[in-house]
C-alpha cells in the first residue's frame, strides 16, 4: 500500500556523535513533497539542511544517526528498511547532487563510464550500451558535442560541465525525487542560471519532484512552489514561497529578508544586519533558539521553545507572531 | 572633476605557462589584459566579473602584490611600477588589502595583538609599547571588537569576527586606499551585511577609497559609486552603479544582470532570463576580437575581427566596449 505522498517525513532527529559531545543537528523535521513539487530548503551552514537531505538518503557520516522520527517514500518506510534494500532506491527512485562538481567525479574513469555506471548495475547495460545511455543524457542535460564529451575524463571538464554530468548521472535511471544540495553554490552567476533553467526544465518536462537546499533566497524565490526556513537544526517558517517571502511570520525569515543587498533596490538603501553570530550548536540558548538575535523577542522566547504553528497562511515556530502580532519596521 | 588618486594605464599582468621537461613557457595566461581605470578620492569603485576574469589579479596589480607585465598605476600622481624597494615600503602604508577569507587569512599562531602589531612594528608607527597597546586597542574598537580581545587567538573567534580583525590589520597603517577582495563572500548570509555596513561607516569615518571587488552584483551595486565589469581581463563596461543597473550597454553585463536571482518570488516569475551559451572563454587563448563574441547574443562578423574599444555612451560617463550595445 502506497503513502499518501511522494515523501513524508515526520518528526525526524538527526545526531552526531561529536567528541565535545551529541549534538543534534536535526531536530524533529516534518514535511511531505509530492511528485512534480519543487520544495526549497533554506538556511545557513549548519542549520541542519544537508543533514536532513543526508538523512532521507540514509547516507550519514559515520558519527550520525537518525534517533527519532520516520521517513516514508512512495510505499516504503526508508528508516526502517534494509541496507540493500536502501541501495535499490538510492540513484533509481531518489537521486542526490551535491555542492561541489569538482570533488563528486572520480578522477581516473571518463566521464561517460561514470555517468553511465547507475545504468550498468541497476539496468545491467553493457559498456556500449551505459556509453550510449550517457551520450543520451548529456545530450538531455545540454552539453555539447557529448559523443567525444562521455570519452573525456572530469578535468577536462568545467566547473558546470562537471555539474551537468552529475545531473545527467542523477537522471539516468529517471527518479522520482531529485534532492539538490546547494547545486549551484559553486559556480559562476551565469553558469547557475544555465543550471536552474535546466532544473526548471526537467522538472517541468519529466515532472521530477525536487527538494533544492541553499543558502539563496533569491534562487528560492525563482524556483520553487514552497520553501521550508531552517534555523538550528529545526523548521522555523514553512509555507508557500510567494506567502513567506511577501509577508515571513518568522522574525529570523523577517530579518534575513531586510538584510541582503538586492538587485532591485535602490542603491544605498542601508542594510538591516542581523545581530549577533550563528547559533553554536553544541550549546544551544534555552527557549526559541534565534531569540538572542532577535529584534521582536519578548521574556516567554527564553523560557519556552515555541511549536511549529499556523500563522495566517503558513507554520512558524515564534510565540511573537502566533500571538497575532504582525511582523513590520 | 573629484580628485583622482589612482590612475591605471594599459595594465596588463600576465603568467607564463611552462610546460615539457625543460620547463619553456609555452604560453601566458593573460589575467589582466590591457586596463584602463581611474579611482577617485573617496569613491568605492566596484569590480565584478566571473571567477578567472582576472579582477583578483587586477586588484592585486595595482598595489603590487603581483607584479605587472606593462603599463603604469600612479598613486597621487607617482607611479608606484616605478619604485624602489624603499620608496615602495613607503608607499605600502598608503594602501591595504582585506581578503576573502578570514580563516585562511590569519595566522593561527599569532595572537589579534600581534597580527595587528605587526603592521604597526614594521612601520614603526607605535614607538613604545605603551603606545602599541594603546593603538591595538583603538583598532579593534574601530572594528567593533571589545578591546580586551587583543590576547585571543584566531580560532577563538566566529567567521564575521575574524573578518573584523582583517579589517582592522588592513586600518593599521593608516591607508587612505583598501583593495577589498570578495570580503563577505566567505561569510554566512546573516553576517553579510554587519560587514558591508562596516566598511561603509569606515569610509565615512576615514575617508578612504575602496575598490571592492565581488562576483555578487546585488552587493556591488549596493557598496559602490561606480562599478567596472570585467571579462577575460579587460574591462568591458564601466559606469556610475546606477546607471550600470538600469542601463546596461554591454551584452556580458545585461546577462550578467539577469542571470541575478532577486529574492522575490513573483518578480522572478516575470523576468526574462539571458542565458548565456558555454562557458567564460580561456585568458590562455582569448578569442579574436571582442572576447566575448564566443557567448554573445549579438554578436556578429565584424565582432571577430576587430576588438571594439571602450567608447563613452553617456555624457562622457559611462563606457562600454561594444559594437552592438543594448539600446
Amino acid at each position: 500500500m502506497a503513502f499518501p505522498h511522494l515523501l513524508e517525513l515526520d518528526g525526524v532527529t538527526t545526531d552526531l556523535s561529536l567528541a565535545e559531545g551529541t549534538l543534534r543537528a536535526v531536530d524533529g523535521i516534518s514535511f511531505v513533497i509530492d511528485a512534480g513539487e519543487t520544495l526549497g530548503i533554506v538556511g545557513e551552514s549548519g542549520s541542519g539542511k544537508s543533514m536532513t537531505a543526508l538523512s532521507i538518503m540514509r547516507l550519514l557520516p559515520r558519527s550520525g544517526r537518525i534517533v527519532e522520527g520516520s521517513i516514508k517514500f512512495k510505499d516504503k518506510v526508508l528508516s526502517e528498511i534494509a541496507e540493500d534494500e536502501m541501495e535499490a532506491i538510492r540513484g533509481t527512485e531518489i537521486a542526490m547532487i551535491f555542492q561541489d562538481p569538482m570533488t563528486s567525479l572520480n578522477p581516473v574513469y571518463r566521464t561517460g563510464w561514470q555517468v553511465g555506471e547507475p545504468l550498468r548495475i541497476h539496468r545491467d547495460a553493457d559498456a556500449d550500451a551505459a556509453i550510449a545511455g550517457a551520450t543520451d543524457l548529456f545530450k538531455q542535460v545540454g552539453i555539447p558535442d557529448a559523443k567525444r564529451r562521455v570519452r573525456q575524463f572530469p578535468h577536462m571538464f568545467s566547473g558546470g560541465m562537471r555539474q551537468r554530468a552529475m545531473i545527467a548521472m542523477g537522471l539516468s535511471m529517471s527518479p522520482s525525487l531529485l534532492i539538490a544540495d546547494e547545486p549551484t553554490t559553486a559556480l559562476d552567476v551565469t553558469i547557475q542560471a544555465q543550471i536552474l533553467d535546466l532544473l526548471r526544465t526537467l522538472n517541468r518536462e519529466h515532472g521530477t519532484a525536487t527538494i533544492l537546499i541553499t543558502h539563496n533566497l533569491g534562487v528560492v524565490a525563482g524556483m520553487c512552489d514552497r520553501v521550508i526556513v531552517m534555523y538550528a537544526g529545526r523548521i522555523v517558517e514553512q509555507g508557500r514561497t510567494e506567502d513567506v517571502f511577501s509577508h515571513p511570520e518568522h522574525p529570523y525569515t523577517w530579518s534575513l529578508l531586510r538584510s541582503i543587498p538586492r538587485l532591485d533596490a535602490e542603491a544605498h538603501d542601508p542594510l538591516l544586519p542581523i545581530q549577533g553570530s550563528p547559533p553554536d550548536m553544541v550549546h544551544l540558548p534555552p527557549g526559541c533558539k534565534f531569540h538572542p538575535r532577535c529584534p521582536f523577542a519578548v521574556t516567554r522566547c527564553s523560557q519556552e521553545e515555541p511549536s511549529l504553528l499556523q500563522v495566517r497562511e503558513q507554520l512558524a515556530r515564534c510565540w511573537v507572531t502566533q500571538a497575532g502580532t504582525q511582523l513590520s519596521a | 572633476m573629484p580628485e583622482p588618486l589612482i590612475e591605471v594605464r594599459g595594465l596588463k599582468t600576465w603568467f607564463p605557462v611552462r610546460a615539457g621537461v625543460i620547463s619553456r613557457v609555452s604560453g601566458y595566461v593573460r589575467a589582466v589584459d590591457g586596463v584602463d581605470l581611474t579611482i577617485s578620492k573617496g569613491e568605492t569603485l566596484g569590480l565584478v566579473g566571473e571567477s578567472g576574469c582576472g579582477k583578483s589579479t587586477l586588484g592585486r596589480s595595482i598595489l603590487r602584490l603581483v607584479e605587472p607585465t606593462a603599463g603604469e598605476v600612479y598613486f597621487r600622481g607617482k607611479n608606484i611600477l616605478r619604485l624602489r624597494r624603499g620608496g615602495m615600503r613607503r608607499m605600502r602604508r598608503e594602501m591595504a588589502i582585506i581578503f576573502q577569507d578570514p580563516f585562511a587569512s590569519l595566522d593561527p599562531r599569532q595572537t589579534v595583538g600581534d597580527i595587528l602589531g605587526e603592521a604597526l612594528d614594521i612601520h614603526r608607527l607605535a614607538p613604545t609599547r605603551r603606545r602599541r597597546r594603546e593603538r591595538i586597542a583603538d583598532l579593534l574598537g574601530l572594528v567593533g571588537l571589545s578591546s580586551e580581545l587583543g590576547g585571543r587567538y584566531p580560532h577563538e573567534f566566529s567567521g564575521g569576527q575574524r573578518q573584523r580583525i582583517g579589517i582592522a590589520r588592513a586600518l593599521a597603517v593608516e591607508p587612505s586606499f583598501i583593495v577589498c577582495d570578495e570580503p563577505i563572500s566567505a561569510l554566512d548570509v546573516s553576517i553579510q551585511a554587519q560587514i558591508i555596513n562596516l566598511l561603509e561607516h569606515l569610509q565615512d569615518q576615514l575617508h578612504l577609497t575602496y575598490l571592492f571587488i565581488a562576483h555578487d552584483l546585488s552587493v556591488v551595486k549596493h557598496i559602490s559609486d561606480r562599478v567596472a565589469v570585467m571579462y577575460v581581463g579587460k574591462v568591458v563596461e564601466i559606469s556610475p552603479a546606477g546607471d550600470l543597473y538600469s542601463q546596461p550597454q554591454h551584452p556580458y553585463t545585461g546577462s550578467l544582470l539577469s542571470a541575478i536571482p532577486i529574492p522575490d518570488p513573483r518578480l522572478e516569475r516575470r523576468r526574462e532570463r539571458i542565458i548565456l551559451k558555454g562557458d567564460v572563454a580561456s585568458a590562455l587563448d582569448p578569442p579574436s576580437g571582442c572576447r566575448f563574441r564566443t557567448r554573445c547574443f549579438k554578436a556578429q562578423p565584424r565582432c571577430a575581427e576587430s576588438e571594439p574599444p571602450l567608447n563613452t555612451v553617456n555624457l562622457g560617463v559611462h563606457q562600454a566596449a561594444c559594437y552592438y550595445p543594448l539600446a
